[in-house]
């Protein structure tokens, strides 16, 4: 869009921008802005490119990448080793008194840089910390993945049966995710530890992912009663689809953005849920390692050895902020509502040198 | 509409029914009760434990029809005799202190929810209104970092580094470190000098006044020693007041509106004169209902007197009235409260370590209801603290989420267009609009505030709610777990259907019978 009276303009207001008399054709309006963004672009290249854009999640995505090539590089997985020389199942004898940590950084009451044998100290075994947090990095991925993958079925499933076919369906399925809401996790991890015997990652995470579904069920649910009424779900329709296909080759990708936001907010949830019922001592209990379960351990050390207690915090945090800052990015790139307002200055700009704005 | 909510409540009753039948299968296979009695070595004593928690329990009867009994107990509540069974741990009826428990928990977390709520709503619509400046940046970086806490971390955390630095503080006489001082400056300063627009001569002369300011009061009370003995008096309220009286007219009407502005300001000077005669108020005889009344009295007067101002339109007179007498009965509190500091600190139960890391209530705390009051805060600080890093980040993105998509929309830009004020496009157009979807979400969190509270309560040691269920989990106890269950189902399910209400009756366009 070109805007021929912006030369005008200026000569008009005497080289000062005053901003829009009403007799400017063709001004260059907020709506551009966005058009000339996505213009010949496919509905995912958009999603692609807005996502790459936001740079919180696009570091988010680095780092989390980064922290999970470490845990399984260091430790290795299952018989694999790694390049670590401790597991988080030897016990040294400790280096420094009491296991200290043996990193030491320049300005932060070290005297220069050294990582040391035992870098994040050692518990009161001996147990490197450093192995142990790797560990629990691992089975904490473990349960956030299968937690996303079960919930997401569910959730999905039941949220577009219950969406779209609606009436009795919809009463007796909206009512069971009611039931379902109510009853509190721990009180479902607690009777699978006992029952079971269960306290492992498995069961946990298979606990948290059949119970966790509830919310992307509702949402899901909403999505397919908007979705239901459009046009394209009647073409569907009058061209002799059946109703799984509508369902899951019409209906679903459109609601894709909803689902892949939720998940990722799921996982990031997760990973504080499995920490506080580990709190609670209903989560994962030795001999398995998560994060929960470590954090959990150590609460009464900060005083006598804060680095066990910190360093896991350290690594739940990182963790979940950067898949915070992950959903964060998805849903700005897929909610074409979530548009920016374009300040004052770029609107300016915009009628000076149309084909330069950049937003 | 009536027909609808009568529909939903029954509904919400067979789900809680329902949800009550799974709940009370699943706790009789967590645990064993008879776990305990297994440990007595008294073969006698311990087949007789054995033999009455089994009658007490009905233990004898299959689970599903014993959740029949436990039903026909809670049924009674109908009748007015409420009979949740007994507690093993206890020896006592569960239905003894569950008003008590309900109340402390309610103590616990309604602070901390509508703190949370109001201060997320406050950044979420400055975040919206500087979309993708500075601000809005940290803000966002900040409270996603909050949210990735866990709570039992942050508040292990808070305990050391807040309540015994505090109180170590105190301790050594209050002086305020240097390097507090200009963090503190220099964090406010730079928030104001974000926030404000304009030119950049007028940006830093906002910023660096802010700063001084901050450094100035805090430098100030570092050399009195102003935490040892704190309070207002009549010149910083007097300050505080004319502060609110232009704030709050600012807010709901434009210090434009000469009737509202004297509004404000009447109510704002009521109050600082009221400030003398109602310290022989507070002196005597106080209770949390005198205390509600005079704040219902207060608001009446505010209310009043903008009536009596009149103008075009009284009730935006009334509203800033109501609001600035809200605000310094407020203030007036405030002051009184910390009047009580310095001798509750000096208490001999206290011991001058005011801040607690424990626990609801000071054990053997004798005084007066001020210091009863200063107690409550005292033991609320850190929970509530905890409570509201972690739910803020979850109120911000949603108000900021809808105040940006209100934004957006055409009728803005028409209100925009048509010259009406960015006070009035903000406040009246799109801050009412971008709160409906946000009622609803507040409504749901009421909902599950009771039931989520179980990792609070277990790392600060409140014996509550969760406490009920979180021990009788551990115990083996059927009971108490099934009597927090119930209790935080039917809060859960009627506030679900409250905030369906709230929604339809703050949006038109949503009709009820659709849901």
């Amino acid at each position: 869009m070109t805007a021929p009276g912006a030369p005008d303009l200026q000569h008009v207001a005497g080289g000062t921008a005053v901003p829009e008399p009403p007799d400017v054709p063709n001004r260059a309006d907020e709506t551009s802005f966005e058009q000339k963004e996505t213009v010949g672009l496919s509905q995912a290249q958009i999603v692609r490119r807005r996502f790459f854009r936001h740079r919180g999640a696009m570091i988010s995505l680095i780092v989390l990448i980064f922290v999970l090539l470490l845990s399984v590089t260091s430790i290795g997985i299952g018989p694999i080793k790694g390049w670590w020389q401790w597991t988080p199942y030897d016990r040294p004898v400790p280096q420094n008194p009491r296991g200290e940590p043996t990193l030491s950084l320049p300005f932060f009451g070290g005297t220069g840089f050294a990582i040391g044998d035992h870098p994040m100290g050692q518990d009161e075994t001996g147990r490197d910390l450093f192995a142990a947090i790797m560990r629990g990095v691992q089975n904490t991925m473990v349960v956030i993945i299968i937690l996303a993958l079960l919930s997401t079925t569910l959730g999905v499933v039941i949220g577009a049966v219950s969406g779209y076919f609606g009436g009795w369906w919809d009463a007796a399925l909206m009512r069971f995710t009611d039931t379902i809401i109510i009853i509190p996790v721990i009180l479902i991890a607690a009777v699978a530890g006992y029952a079971i015997g269960a306290s492992g990652v498995l069961p946990v995470a298979i606990v948290l992912g059949l119970f966790l579904w509830t919310g992307l069920a509702r949402l899901v649910r909403a999505e397919f009663l908007a979705l239901r009424e459009r046009e394209f779900v009647d073409a569907a329709r009058v061209a002799g689809a059946s109703s799984r296909r509508i369902i899951f080759k019409h209906i679903l990708p459109n609601s894709v953005g909803v689902v892949v936001v939720n998940t990722t907010l799921l996982m990031g949830a997760g990973i504080l849920i499995e920490v506080g019922l580990s709190f609670l001592g209903f989560g994962i209990r030795p001999p398995d390692i998560s994060l929960g379960s470590l954090i959990s351990q150590y609460t009464g050390a900060l005083t006598t050895r804060p680095w066990l207690f910190i360093w896991p915090g350290v690594f739940i945090i990182i963790i979940v902020l950067c898949i915070q800052f992950i959903g964060d990015g998805l849903r700005d790139a897929f909610d074409p509502r979530q548009k920016r307002i374009p300040k004052q200055k770029d609107l300016k700009e915009a009628v000076s040198s149309p084909s330069e704005a950049t937003p | 509409m009536a027909i609808y909510i009568v529909r939903r409540l029954i509904a919400g009753f067979f789900v809680v029914l329902g949800a009550s039948f799974i709940v009370y299968i699943l706790v009789a296979n967590a645990g064993d009760p008879l776990t305990s009695s297994y440990g007595i070595t008294d073969p006698v004593a311990r087949a007789q434990r054995i033999s009455s928690l089994t009658a007490s329990l009905n233990l004898d009867v299959n689970p599903v029809f014993r959740y029949f009994l436990w039903l026909k107990g809670v049924a009674g509540c109908f009748v007015g005799q409420c009979d949740f069974g007994y507690s093993i741990t206890t020896n006592q009826p569960v239905t003894g202190d569950l008003a008590g428990r309900i109340l402390i928990t309610l103590k616990l977390v309604l602070a901390a929810t509508i703190l949370a709520v109001m201060i997320g709503i406050a950044i979420g619509i400055i975040t919206a209104l500087r979309q993708y400046s500075g601000f809005d940046y940290t803000i966002t970086f900040f409270t996603f970092l909050f949210f990735s806490l866990p709570l039992f971390f942050v508040a292990v955390l808070l305990k050391e580094f807040v309540a015994i630095q505090f109180n170590d503080f105190i301790t050594k006489g209050a002086h305020i470190p240097w390097w507090f001082i200009w963090t503190a400056a220099l964090v406010v300063g730079l928030t104001v000098y974000s926030l404000t627009r304009g030119q950049l001569n007028r940006r830093l002369l906002f910023g660096g006044g802010a700063a001084v300011l901050v450094g100035g009061i805090l430098y100030y009370m570092s050399v009195t020693q102003w935490l040892l003995d704190p309070g207002l008096g009549p010149i910083v309220i007097a300050i505080l007041g004319l502060g609110i009286a232009i704030g709050i007219t600012e807010l709901t009407a434009g210090v434009r509106n000469k009737k509202a502005l004297r509004t404000a300001l009447t109510t704002a000077a009521v109050g600082l004169v009221l400030w003398y005669p109602l310290q022989f108020v507070f002196y005597q005889g106080m209770t949390i209902w005198i205390l509600l009344g005079l704040l219902g009295l207060a608001i009446a007067v505010g209310i009043g007197i903008g009536y009596l101002w009149g103008g075009d339109d009284p009730g935006v007179s009334a509203r800033t009235g109501a609001i600035t007498a809200l605000l310094m009965s407020a203030v007036i509190f405030l002051d009184r409260t910390m009047q009580a500091w310095g001798p509750y600190t000096a208490n001999e139960a206290i011991r001058g370590r005011p801040i607690k890391t424990i626990g609801d209530s000071q054990a053997g705390l004798d005084g007066d209801f001020w210091i009863q009051t200063v107690d409550v805060f005292t033991h609320l600080l850190l929970p509530t603290l905890a409570l509201i890093l972690i739910s803020l980040a979850s109120y911000t993105r949603y108000t900021r989420a809808s105040m940006l998509e209100v934004l957006n929309q055409d009728y803005i830009r028409t209100a925009r267009a048509k010259g009406l004020t960015e006070r009035t496009v903000v406040m009246r157009h799109a801050f009412r609009n971008a709160m409906i979807p946000l009622a609803t979400i507040v409504a749901f969190d009421i909902g599950g505030l009771l039931g989520g509270a179980v990792i609070t309560e277990t790392v600060f040691q409140w014996d509550a709610m969760g406490r009920l269920f979180q021990s009788g989990l551990v115990n083996n106890d059927p009971n108490p777990v099934m009597a927090f269950f119930l209790v935080v189902a039917i809060v859960a399910v009627l506030f679900n259907i409250l905030a369906d209400l709230l929604y339809a009756a703050l949006d038109p366009r949503i009709r009820v019978g659709s849901l």
